[in-house]
């Protein structure tokens, strides 16, 4: 069976939240057909790979099955939060479209 | 999931004017448009109080005694007051910000203004720990927060309780200072339902269902669309939310009549995950809200429905947020395009910060950004930026940012100097110039335990 790569965009929609210097990022499928291929793809590990250059201290990852949907908390990941860090973007509300560059190896067959 | 769920309880339907500070000042005339439609209860809440909002309303109440209070308060208020007072509908809002008899005083004058008789409005007081607490206790919770600078503010997030009392003694507007956003809307359902103190499930309910609406429009299809994935219809005239709640906790997530946007299963989702860090204990002061088992149904168009939240006992302590004086902000900018541009911008990059370390403030935390390769997904230290490898990009097109955290204005505007001077000292062809500097507030958190807190209400002179 061949498999080819997606961004995890094609497959979930994201939204991210902030508190002090901790981000939350909602991944949730677009169609609940996929939620076992994210199970197994959006992991923790991958996802502390992903923002590997904001040294997150701690990734967790928390899985809501009854709505396809996964949460997200990354601790430190933000230069100190809303009120100390220099970038544009202080609340790391673009941080979502950031994970969802996340490639996903999907079977042939399935759509999209 | 409550197996007597009482026929002659009418819904109860609360609309959000506001999910932030920021907002668009006329959403709430369609809202209120909407719950006149309807009999039966009704109110209506508005959000504006993030985290540093109230320690910039303490700075102003500095400068100014009558000042402290949401600054928009008026813009917010004013097109839809006479509705919602002629048609019954309590209007509960944390634009007390750091000055809830201010803002009270403020609204009476607005009402005799658009010829309305005297409101009954209510404040809620307790939040703030400066005036609440002896200096004992403050510094013990100074001491779990690891800042030393001076502090701006302390307030505690205050729950349902208050503006439930306020609205059963008859309010027509109910100020707060520092609340839990979701107590906004479980006050009105307090007040209408009466539901028990330790109905954990309930209490629960309503503070999902607040928690919907605290963000405004976010949940009707704002923060949402990404064209050709999540398409929205109408964006530019958005709708804001309304919630219907059952007695028995049920309740449906719709918006505003004759409005853009849209209420879906996915943008429901979004928003009950939204600032949640674990989905079996969302923190508030009046309930520990789990939704790990919550369904979530369309049942009509922008109608979606949701059961199954679950709660917990409250917790023992009380969140609060500490505000300090933090450092400058100084920012510059300056364009480089066509041939060889991003090679020319980190050029640019480099010379300031030789130059800053000559000054003597090669100390400073700087970034810089290259806006046209990356200016948001790096991380201060520049380890992003770096692995980017910048200089070899060909990008025609850019802007170089450089950001500073730095001790004083003076410091700040010698960073600020030393991109302007680009201009003339940098690389070829550096063009718009832009700067700024600007004071920060840095903020800590802590806990306090909920018998240190006298939380209480009562109606402004």
């Amino acid at each position: 069976m061949s498999a080819r790569t997606v961004p995890l965009h094609q497959l979930a929609h994201a939204r991210t939240g902030d508190k002090g210097d901790r981000a939350s990022i909602s991944v949730v499928a677009y169609d609940p057909a996929h939620w076992p291929l994210l199970v197994d793809q959006v992991t923790e590990a991958r996802v502390a790979g992903l923002f590997a250059s904001r040294a997150p201290t701690a990734v967790r990852r928390y899985l809501l099955p009854r709505l396809a949907a996964m949460n997200f908390v990354l601790d430190d990941v933000l230069d100190g939060g809303v009120n100390d860090s220099l970038n544009l973007d202080t609340h790391g509300k673009t941080l979502s479209s950031l994970l969802l560059t996340l490639p996903i190896s999907i079977d042939d067959k399935e759509t999209p | 999931m409550h197996s007597s769920p009482q026929p002659s309880a009418p819904i109860l339907r609360i609309g959000s004017g506001a999910g932030f500070s920021g907002d668009r000042w006329d959403a709430a005339v369609p809202v209120v448009r909407t719950l006149l439609a309807h009999d039966g209860p009704r109110a209506l809440i508005f959000e504006t109080l993030a985290e540093r909002t109230l320690a910039l309303a303490q700075l102003q109440r500095k400068q100014n005694p009558e000042a402290g209070w949401e600054p928009s308060l008026e813009r917010f208020v004013a097109p839809i007051l006479a509705d919602c007072v002629r048609g019954g509908i309590p209007i509960v809002g944390n634009f007390g910000a750091a000055h809830p008899h201010g803002a009270a005083r403020r609204l009476q004058q607005l009402a005799a203004s658009l010829g309305l008789p005297s409101l009954r409005i209510a404040v809620v007081t307790g939040d703030d720990l400066l005036t609440a607490l002896s200096p004992e206790r403050m510094s013990t919770l100074l001491a779990q927060s690891a800042i030393e600078r001076p502090l701006v503010s302390a307030n505690a997030y205050l729950g349902a309780r208050e503006i439930a009392a306020a609205l059963r003694a008859g309010a027509q507007v109910v100020v707060t200072g520092r609340v839990a956003d979701p107590a906004l809307a479980l006050g009105p359902m307090l007040a209408h339902f009466g539901w028990p103190e330790d109905d954990w499930d309930r209490l629960a309910a309503g503070t999902m269902a607040g928690h919907i609406l605290e963000c405004g429009a976010q949940v009707c299809g704002g923060y949402f669309a990404d064209p050709g994935f999540k398409d929205v219809p109408d964006l530019a005239h958005l709708g804001f939310p309304i919630i219907e709640m059952h007695e028995d906790g049920r309740f449906v997530v719709t918006k505003a009549a004759r409005t853009g946007g849209c209420v879906d299963r996915r943008t429901v989702i979004e928003q009950l995950l939204y600032e949640i860090h674990d989905p079996g204990a969302y923190l508030t002061p009046d309930v520990v809200a789990d939704i790990n088992e919550a369904q979530v149904r369309q049942t009509g168009p922008d109608r979606v429905e949701i059961t199954n939240v679950r709660g917990h006992p409250r917790p023992a302590t009380i969140k609060a947020t500490l505000c300090y004086e933090g450092p400058w902000l100084a920012e510059g900018e300056i364009s480089y395009a066509g041939p060889n541009a991003a090679a020319r911008a980190a050029l640019a990059a480099e010379v300031v910060r030789e130059r800053l370390r000559v000054l003597g403030l090669g100390h400073l935390k700087i970034r810089a950004d290259f806006i046209g390769i990356t200016s948001v997904f790096g991380d201060d230290q520049g380890r992003w930026a770096a692995a980017i490898e910048v200089p070899a990009s060909r990008a025609e097109d850019l802007r170089l940012r450089i950001a500073a955290a730095a001790a004083s204005r003076t410091e700040a505007e010698q960073v600020t100097r030393e991109v302007l001077a680009l201009y003339t000292c940098g690389p070829a062809g550096g063009g718009g110039v832009r700067t700024a500097v600007t004071p920060r507030l840095a903020s800590g958190s802590c806990l306090v335990p909920r018998e240190w807190l006298a939380p209480a209400w009562e109606f402004a002179a």
